[in-house]
């Protein structure tokens, strides 16, 4: 198993440019069921590079290849509009890789689409999800990991993958691994992924990567702690060496100046440890530490 | 993209949200003294920073007449407050304060809406406050289904008097609570706050000070952005300045290893490594995602010119970004930037990374080299710019 995709997950991509088209190819080269993509204008053509067909809505793709997913690469200014669409149209997973979406549209968008749509959304500004061999939603480079036992999540895209990377050297694999993005409002967050590998019985180990800013991570340190104790969990946090006040370059990573506490890396470590979670100081003591774990 | 006080209220203005009576924005001891002059009466002459606390810094100060008005202003123009320089004052009227409160809003992270905080305890150190007698400070929590229409008057009624604001305030308060709210949308910010908010003696409420954020990506829908990136308000960091010009993520930091990366977050945990490893990084530097040969080059560039960095650790994980896009980047830019002291040392996974390693290699750049790894990467970027100091 792997959670929220798999073999049977059908995708339609919105947004079909020069970056949409380059992903959804490689996605689809590597067994992931791309069934069609969407574009105003095109609908009734051939996404020549893909081989499959073009349609103008997500409404029609749906109703004419059953597609479930939806990948959402359209520039920041249309997200919000497209992610309402694939709504609309019923798609039951939402991944939107598109960085820079205003936050105010995401939390209006966060609002229908999840809290009162039920729709599971993930991103905006994320690398999407893989269940290696199963499938690969977004624009995680699948060859450099392999199917295995640890979940993983992570709120940074060239992160993840270094990770996954440690990982894949030592011979471990991933039963999935969901990018949730780094903005300050996002569709998923880090409890409700490690929630569902909690439940998912391939998934024997979980790691996730957070950073500064926000307290996303305490939260699910304390979740973990309080539900699945004895789950071998390694976390690592981003952003050890980061000057409180400066934005460091995701909207959301960022040491308040006087701020809440628990927002720098070094007191994040501090909490999850007092919560008996292994915490690395970089990637590939995130690697050692779980190979350690896994025994 | 942080404004200060004089922007805020700028932006409050238009927006209905009551202010005091407009003052001047002055870059000289001169301009204040005529300022306050045409004023006239008391006045308040203000550092005009993006930081808190300037009033305990000594930033902020009452003045009675224009000769009075010059010599406060020599203390707080140049004044260094937590590191930003006071570059600019705000002269505006004073007012007559009977209370003060403290309010704001902004995005709740946690809940994926909008938060109110409310206190009626204002004016001091509202986290001091939050810290010592929590009670006094209401946070509410509301989703874009509770605020379709805007804050309805009654729950911004409800909220104030939750958090104790006097009755004979009240009304008015939430009648500013409900336009700040449509400000907070209208204007893509990311959080108004107004303390104090104060109350004056005939019964008027209004913000007193005004600290507004907006949403950078927000921009393309609001022409007027670029018109608040005054230049000079503060002694912004030249590189950074120059990264801002540039669209760069680019912050300066205190070490000797220039650092560039793809993604926020590998950035982070490369400054990482590197301390780690008995360095300390000179900077942070995102090149984002599908990042171009021009941006790397401009990255490049930029980073190098930073006389403190004596090695460059450029680290990329290719995902969207294409290692030979990457790869021909480095070289445009070693290129362009010519003759240059310090050893790059790149390490080059992912998307197409083969490739970006054989354009490297059959460059053969005399400053470039390889790393296999991140963690002798940094190991090797250390050691140089150890050599090189």
């Amino acid at each position: 198993m792997s959670i929220y995709i798999g073999s049977d997950t059908k995708v339609v991509v919105q947004g079909i440019g020069s970056q949409g088209t380059f992903h959804a190819k490689r996605n689809l080269d590597y067994g992931t069921q791309i069934v069609a993509g969407t574009h105003p204008k095109k609908g009734g053509t051939t996404w020549e590079e893909l081989g499959k067909p073009v349609y103008a809505t997500v409404q029609e793709a749906v109703e004419a290849e059953d597609a479930n997913t939806s990948m959402v690469m359209v520039p920041a200014p249309f997200t919000k509009d497209a992610v309402l669409e694939a709504h609309e149209a019923g798609i039951d997973t939402i991944v939107v890789i598109t960085e820079g979406v205003p936050v105010h549209d995401m939390t209006e968008v966060y609002d229908v689409v999840v809290r009162r749509g039920g729709r599971r959304l993930i991103g905006p500004n994320c690398p999407g999800l893989i269940s290696p061999g199963k499938s690969n939603v977004g624009i995680i480079p699948a060859d450099i990991t392999m199917p295995g036992k640890v979940g993983l999540v992570s709120r940074s895209g060239t992160l993840t993958y270094q990770i996954m990377h440690e990982l894949a050297q030592a011979g471990i694999g991933i039963s999935t691994c969901v990018g949730i993005g780094g903005d300050p409002v996002i569709g998923t967050q880090f409890i409700e992924v490690i929630e569902a590998f909690a439940e998912d019985p391939e998934t024997e180990a979980i790691a996730f990567v957070g950073e500064i800013g926000g307290s996303e991570e305490q939260r699910a340190g304390e979740w973990i702690a309080a539900n699945i104790p004895d789950t071998p969990v390694v976390g690592y946090i981003a952003g050890y060496e980061a000057p409180p006040g400066k934005q460091m370059g995701h909207a959301g990573a960022i040491v308040k100046e006087g701020g809440p506490g628990g927002e720098s890396a070094a007191e994040k470590k501090q909490i999850l440890e007092s919560l008996g979670i292994a915490v690395a100081m970089n990637p590939s003591e995130a690697a050692s530490l779980m190979i350690q774990r896994l025994g | 993209m942080d404004l200060v006080e004089y922007q805020g209220k700028q932006l409050f203005r238009r927006n209905g949200v009551p202010v005091p009576a407009e003052g001047r924005v002055c870059r000289t001891i001169d301009e204040v003294e005529t300022a306050a002059r045409e004023l006239g009466g008391t006045v308040v002459v203000k550092a005009q920073v993006k930081t808190g606390g300037r009033g305990k810094a000594g930033g902020v100060k009452l003045a009675n007449d224009a000769d009075e008005a010059r010599s406060v202003s020599e203390d707080i123009l140049g004044l260094d407050i937590k590191g930003h320089t006071v570059n600019v004052v705000y002269v505006e009227p004073a007012s007559d304060i009977a209370e003060e409160y403290y309010l704001s809003v902004m995005h709740d992270r946690v809940n994926k809406g909008y938060l109110v905080i409310c206190s009626a305890k204002g004016g001091v150190d509202i986290e001091e406050v939050n810290r010592t007698d929590p009670d006094a400070v209401v946070k509410v929590s509301l989703t874009p289904n509770d605020t379709t229409d805007g804050l309805q008057r009654d729950r911004a009624l409800d909220i104030l008097t939750q958090a104790a604001i006097p009755e004979d305030g009240r009304e008015a308060a939430a009648d500013l609570l409900v336009t700040l709210f449509d400000a907070f949308r209208a204007e893509d910010a990311t959080l108004c706050e107004v303390n104090p908010l104060i109350k004056t003696p005939d019964g008027r409420v209004i913000a007193l000070d005004a600290k507004v954020s907006l949403d950078n990506n927000a921009a393309f829908r609001h022409g007027d952005y670029d018109e608040w990136k005054v230049a000079g308000l503060e002694a912004d960091d030249p590189l950074e300045a120059e990264a801002k010009e540039k669209d760069i993520q680019y912050v300066k930091l205190d070490g000797q290893v220039g650092v560039l990366g793809n993604g926020a977050g590998l950035v982070m945990a490369t400054l990482d490594v590197v301390a780690q490893h008995g360095g300390q990084a000179a900077n942070f530097l995102d090149v984002g995602g599908g990042a171009s040969a021009d941006a790397m080059a401009a990255s490049l560039g930029l980073v190098l010119k930073d006389p403190s960095v004596k090695s460059v650790f450029v680290n990329i994980f290719g995902g969207i970004t294409r290692g030979e896009e990457v790869a021909n980047g480095i070289v445009e830019a070693t290129r362009r930037l010519g003759d240059f002291p310090q050893k790059l040392v790149i390490r080059l996974d992912g998307t197409n990374a083969e490739q970006g390693r054989r354009i490297l290699e059959e460059a053969d750049l005399p400053n470039v080299i390889s790393a296999p790894t991140m963690d002798e990467a940094a190991e090797l970027a250390v050691a140089l710019a150890k050599e090189a100091s």
